[in-house]
């Protein structure tokens, strides 16, 4: 694609706030539509914008592949984790709101929060992973 | 009455288009174009689900239907042939099992309640409880979760479970693909580290 300048420079200006906008559904899920599964997917798109456009080698050194493949494993242990936390604190596994003694309130909002986060993390390596997996193998015929 | 009028012509629209959609898919011999055309649909079935009040799903149907989806089988279309093989046999036998299920799954619906019926037993369980302790109080007392997006509270909190098992399968889906397709590679690095 090094020769599709016009595609170049419209995705060079999109990316960021993709990006953003991926960042800005992680964490308003809490008060509008979306949450850790939709902001992952649309971070991991992102991405695989970057890499459609300018080549898998260039975006393999943005999201290296030895990162990105922890991240999936850190998503889901952030997400267990949280519930050990909570289990920990004297609660049951997954029980927010003993995170927050005073304010359980807050214990669910931190809660859902990090839990949210984990999803995010996850679903946005895993997309990102499969997509370099797919498109770093050779043409089969 | 004009208000009715334009949101069932919108319904109708909407569903003309996603069976149009449908049957051209599996008409199609292109896969580059059958690839593009389930993109729409997905794209549709996004409107329809804001139709029916469910931006979360909306919003997932968009972002992983036609966006991530599509870009997947594409890449997997780059590897693969870009024209369909013409089935072998005749379409007798598939026809009738597709119309069977299709009958079965339709006298499956009659049963049901209508949409947005209070009375649903879906209405009647767990759900206004949920629809109660998410609102926000001042108190916050141990049930309550307070956020206003009831979706996120039974996803993360009441649901929050199911959430970690949909979390491992995502996980669990991409370890398989990577031990499917970067078993050669992983093998090289190997060799060079050795």
């Amino acid at each position: 694609m090094k020769t599709h300048s016009i595609l170049r420079v419209v995705s060079k200006l999109l990316i960021p706030y993709i990006l953003l906008f991926a960042l800005y559904v992680q964490f308003h899920g809490d008060y509008g539509p979306g949450g850790g599964f939709q902001a992952g997917v649309i971070f991991a798109a992102g991405v695989i914008l970057y890499a459609l456009v300018f080549g898998l080698g260039a975006a393999r050194r943005v999201a290296r592949p030895v990162v990105v493949e922890r991240l999936t494993a850190i998503g889901v242990l952030i997400y267990a984790g949280t519930g050990l936390i909570a289990m920990l604190s004297g609660g049951n596994f997954l029980d927010y709101g003993a995170l927050d003694h005073h304010h359980p309130q807050h214990g669910q909002h931190l809660g859902i929060f990090v839990v949210e986060l984990g999803v995010g993390i996850t679903v946005a390596a895993v997309m990102v992973s499969l997509f370099f997996a797919f498109a770093g193998r050779e043409r089969v015929r | 009455m004009t208000q009715g009028v334009v949101t069932h012509g919108i319904d109708i629209l909407l569903l003309t288009l996603l069976a149009g959609t449908a049957i051209t898919i599996v008409r199609m011999r292109s896969l580059w174009a059958a690839v593009m055309l389930t993109g729409i649909y997905s794209f549709l079935g996004a409107g329809w689900m804001s139709i029916l009040d469910a931006p979360d799903v909306a919003f997932t149907e968009a972002s992983v239907g036609a966006g991530i989806s599509t870009a997947l089988m594409l890449a997997t279309l780059a590897l693969t042939s870009t024209e369909m093989k013409r089935p072998a046999g005749s379409p007798v036998i598939p026809l009738l099992i597709v119309s069977i299920t299709g009958a079965a799954l339709i006298y499956g619906t009659l049963d049901m309640p209508y949409y947005g019926d209070p009375k649903g037993p879906i209405h009647q369980h767990v759900a206004p409880e949920y629809l109660q302790d998410s609102v926000p109080t001042v108190h916050g007392d141990e049930l309550s979760i307070g956020i206003p997006n009831v979706v996120t509270s039974v996803l993360a909190s009441y649901r929050g479970y199911d959430t970690l098992g949909e979390t491992v399968v995502i996980f669990t889906a991409g370890i398989g693909v990577f031990l499917l397709l970067r078993g050669p590679q992983s093998q090289k690095t190997e060799e060079d580290a050795g």
